[in-house]
């Protein structure tokens, strides 16, 4: 437990010699890096220890009094296994921006960059171990303006400063209803500390319980403002609108955070204040709770994978496919609300938060690799747009290769990860509960459903990227000369690509570190989870179901290798030729008739133009002698246009009416002070 | 392991090229001509596997794992299906869903070795198989899903063999629409007639066998016995859910009596699949979404039908 804190004064104490050294480019980046790598071995030591035991470490109030109590750590069990993305994650993207910001050290002070990266990390850890709403607050609050920083690192671009703004407008937003939240927790209790003591529940757990007996609604509106207020953060549609700005914008490694680890933090908060509710005696959630989750769920998936689809930019596209991945995360996490519901549903509640989970690890996993496979791309051909690269694959087999496993497992194919979690929240929603019936089992089936319609989608977007970008000719002069990746960029990645394979085919044995992590979560008896997930009968326990998922994908990898030496030789002795792409008798073919990831997507986005709103621009070739055609296609955020234009235009519209009282006369504006202070000082007599 | 159960497996990599030729034959027969010899796929895999290779200059290794990772993929899917009422080598409570995922992998892979050779032919085709097998997909997983409601089973083995005679009285309707939008996803991802055309090389309107126009040789052949196997085993899943098992009980004959019954309804999918290539068009391409969505509302009917309503 110590140890984490200690990690966090290294970030702070690193990212501060990181900023003090900040002119010499090599130097605050060895410090910056240094200090998270050297902060992420300090910390996984506690969090192993736990993961491992099971057992928490002891909370530890830090004796800091604050008005609401005192500022209170711990690490339990749920914690560690948040802290795991956001111990691993960052130092390997560490590395490879250490490599990565070298090409604007001239222009550029690397410090400041480092420190709000160093930041970021720390803020995430103390936001996991908080156990007192303000500390939560303000560590979420110094993770959000830090990463606000790492946004607009490039903030000579207009597009990047307009990115930064709607990303910090977002992020309080978002903020302001965990505020109400943490106000709604704590009235009526005198404090806000959420540990779980060794003699029962404290402060706003006790609470909680209180008004749960009076009330079964009193929950309610606490946990609408933990979806809007987390999922802001996760990016949850329609809460998502800064996410395809905010991670496009920020360069390098600092996406692979934003979207790998710190999204993470949206789902921990949501589970964290679930696992309050789920302390509560007799607690049982309404349908509607399940409902919502899971209706979010579709809606991020579905659309947030066809909005992926329809963008060109590769970290945009990403940026898309995270939301896409948030709402497999929900879906997951309604199902389990659904199985929490009834008594006789406890497996599928099981099952559930295991399948999101699980989820959790995978997405920061190959979301790390693929934002940093994107970093390298872009920093070595010039250009982040799939329709001008073409060809890296043999260019970059270093980057190509753990991007195209990262690929296979984000598409949720087996052998990798990917296909693991999904499997889970699959066999979550069609487990003997649901089939058994009950209304219930429509809502389950609904997520269903979208999971199937995700996975088909998610493997169109990563063929899509895949096929344009790394495959084929070059389709612009950039991509044919793309500059080397440092050995220390492309080190991460493999190690992330392993991971994914790791995480994948050691599934079963995660199901055992699984277990405790569900118990804190669900409450439920230990021995009730440990019989679902790793050993029991009926129903079959996950780990054995895994074990299934596993022989099958080792088998399929020993069948593809022993078919590689077939093919091989096969081959061996005979005459292997080579010859240009067959072009149907054209012999003289251009790399700009290639399909392009526009062609490739348009089926798919004309199907879908009314719900995504794509623009199209034509200029058809027109008169016998025909001149330059054009099309020209965009998909702005539909959320954006429909939704949130129109509120902010219309709040705008309200606050300038009030414009006369800005009129620039600085004695008046004293006037309005004094006028406050009056009013105030009236206000606190009042109440006495 | 029931040594039994590597029967499919075998019966599978032995015979599934003669179901090309029963749908061929029969196609043949619906057009007055004589059709091909019984063992023609046969030759057709010997004379590709001797031959050497071309490969384009723009290809990466991608191009040659295509082929090798479908084959195994499909090679995987086999072993989760059962023949008669013999199970399947593996299964586990939802291999239901690795085995849609694993055609997914297979599908993958084939998708990229078609975008490796920067092809635009090879890129049309493949813009269109991920489309349409995207919308596949719910079709395929909600009416398994059904199923297994049905039989409060999830993994295939097991969901074949509660598919009874007491079963099909119960709740035909829902076994009767679930096969009918197996049948529609069976002829999707086999590039039949109605949605793809396998016999119109080199025309801007087919699908999957656009996407192989580069390969050669033994990948070709790799090509080819995989669509063969995948042929076979997506017609297992229609013919297992329509056919009743245990109508004789659990002895040696019963077994054997299931398994020929299941070649039987094999042969009669494929001349069903070679009746339909003769009397229908194509759809023109902006239509196959539409079917598309009608088998997986078909699937969702199903569910709807199923046992919860009526208790």
């Amino acid at each position: 437990m110590e140890l984490l804190l200690v990690s966090v004064a290294v970030l702070v104490g690193s990212g501060l010699l990181s900023l003090a050294v900040g002119r010499a480019p090599r130097p605050s980046s060895w410090v910056g890096a240094g200090g998270v790598l050297a902060a992420a071995a300090i910390g996984l030591s506690p969090v192993y220890r736990v993961l491992a035991t099971g057992e928490p470490a002891l909370d530890m109030p830090i004796a800091w009094a604050i008005p609401t109590g005192s500022f209170t750590v711990g690490l339990d069990v749920l914690s560690a296994w948040f802290l795991v993305p956001v111990l691993i994650i960052p130092p390997l993207a560490a590395v490879f921006g250490c490599e990565y910001l070298q090409a604007y050290a001239p222009r550029k002070s690397l410090g400041a960059s480092w420190f709000f990266y160093n930041l970021v990390v720390a803020g995430m850890i103390v936001v996991t171990i908080a156990r007192e709403g303000l500390l939560f607050l303000i560590a979420w609050e110094v993770m959000a303006l830090a990463s606000y920083f790492l946004v607009v690192f490039e903030h000579e671009r207009e597009e990047v400063r307009q990115a930064g703004w709607t990303y910090l407008v977002a992020s309080h937003l978002g903020t302001a209803f965990l505020l109400a939240l943490f106000v709604l927790l704590g009235t009526g209790s005198g404090s806000l500390e959420f540990a779980e003591g060794a003699e029962g529940p404290t402060g706003i757990t006790r609470r909680l319980a209180d008004a749960y007996r009076d009330s079964p609604h009193a929950l309610d509106v606490i946990f609408v403002l933990a979806v809007v207020g987390f999922g802001t953060k996760a990016g949850f549609m329609p809460f998502h609108v800064w996410l395809p700005e905010a991670y496009p914008a920020a360069i390098g490694h600092s996406p692979a955070v934003l979207s790998g680890v710190m999204s993470k933090m949206g789902i921990y908060g949501l589970v964290r204040i679930l696992s309050l509710f789920t302390g509560i005696e007799g607690f049982r959630p309404p349908n509607w709770w399940a409902w919502l989750l899971i209706a979010i769920g579709m809606l991020s998936g579905i659309a947030g994978i066809l909005s992926a689809i329809s963008q060109r930019h590769l970290r945009r596209i990403l940026a898309y496919s995270s939301i896409e991945n948030m709402g497999i995360i929900a879906i997951g996490l309604g199902t389990a609300l659904l199985g929490l519901s009834s008594k006789s549903f406890s497996a599928m509640a099981v099952f559930g938060f295991a399948g999101a989970l699980l989820h959790v690890l995978n997405h920061s996993l190959f979301k790390g690799l693929l934002f940093l496979g994107a970093g390298a791309v872009e920093q070595s051909a010039g250009t982040g747009n799939i329709n001008l690269l073409g060809g890296l694959l043999k260019q970059l087999p270093a980057v190509g290769i753990p991007f195209i496993a990262g690929s296979v497992a984000i598409a949720g194919l087996p052998p990798f990860n990917g296909f693991v979690s999904e499997f889970l929240i699959y066999r979550t929603a069609l487990g003997e509960e649901v089939l058994l019936g009950g209304v219930s089992a429509v809502a389950a089936l609904s997520g269903i459903a979208a999971l199937t319609l995700i996975g088909g989608f998610a493997a169109v977007c990563f063929t899509m990227v895949v096929g344009i970008a790394f495959l084929g000719q070059p389709r612009s002069e950039q991509a044919a000369s793309v500059k080397p990746v440092a050995p220390l960029m492309q080190a991460p990645l493999w190690l992330l690509a392993a991971a994914c394979l790791a995480a994948g085919m050691f599934s079963p044995q995660i199901m055992t570190v699984l277990a405790p992590v569900v118990t804190s979560v669900t409450h439920m008896k230990s021995a009730d989870v440990g019989r679902y997930l790793v050993s029991g009968t009926n129903p079959t326990p996950a780990r054995e179901l895994l074990e299934g998922v596993v022989t099958a994908t080792g088998c399929l990898i020993a069948l593809a290798i022993v078919l590689a030496v077939v093919r091989w030789r096969l081959l061996k002795g005979r005459e292997v030729a080579e010859s240009g792409t067959w072009g149907c008798g054209f012999y003289k073919p251009e790399a700009s008739m290639q399909y392009t990831g526009s062609s490739f997507a348009q089926p798919l986005v004309d199907l879908v133009r009314p719900l995504l709103r794509t623009r199209k621009h034509i200029v058809r070739p027109r008169g016998l002698f025909a001149h330059a055609a054009l099309l020209w296609t965009a998909t702005p955020d539909m959320n954006r246009e429909l939704i949130y234009a129109p509120i902010f235009r219309g709040i705008g519209n309200l606050i300038s009416r009030l414009r006369w009282l800005q009129h620039g006369r600085l004695h008046l504006y004293v006037l309005y002070v004094a006028i406050t202070i009056v009013v105030l000082l009236f206000w606190s007599f009042g109440r006495r | 392991m029931n040594p039994y159960s590597l029967l499919n497996l075998l019966l599978a990599l032995a015979c599934a090229p003669f179901l090309l030729t029963v749908i061929n034959r029969t196609k043949a027969f619906f057009a007055g001509r004589q059709g091909p010899m019984w063992f023609q796929p046969y030759y057709d895999l010997w004379k590709l596997l001797h031959k050497g290779a071309v490969y384009s200059r723009t290809t990466t290794w991608v191009f040659r794992a295509g082929p090798i990772v479908g084959l195994a993929a499909v090679l995987m899917a086999l072993t989760l299906v059962p023949i008669g009422d013999v199970d399947a080598p593996l299964s586990f409570q939802g291999d239901v869903i690795l085995f849609a995922y694993l055609l997914g992998l297979m599908r993958f892979f084939t998708v990229l070795a078609a975008l490796d050779t920067g092809s635009s032919f090879e890129g049309m085709g493949a813009s269109r198989e991920v489309l349409y097998s995207a919308l596949a997909e719910p079709a395929l997983i909600l009416g398994l899903a059904s199923v297994a409601r049905e039989t409060s089973r999830l993994s295939i083995s097991e969901m074949q063999e509660a598919v009874t005679g007491t079963l099909w009285l119960q709740s035909g309707m829902v076994l009767a629409a679930v096969t009918a939008a197996l049948v529609v996803v069976f002829l999707t991802e086999n590039a039949r007639i109605p949605v793809d055309d396998p016999n119109t090389h080199l025309e801007l309107t087919m699908i999957h066998e656009v996407m192989v126009l580069d390969h050669g040789g033994p990948d070709l052949a790799f090509i080819l016995y995989g669509a063969a196997l995948k042929l076979w085993v997506l017609g297992c899943l229609i013919v297992g859910m329509v056919l009743p098992h245990r109508l004789l009980g659990a002895s040696f004959f019963s077994g054997a009596l299931s398994i020929v019954a299941e070649l039987a309804g094999l042969v009669v999918l494929a001349v069903i699949v070679g009746a339909i290539e003769s009397t229908m068009a194509r759809l023109r391409l902006v239509r196959i979404p539409q079917l598309l969505v009608g088998a997986g509302a078909l699937s969702a009917l199903s569910l709807v039908l199923g046992r919860w309503v009526g208790g």
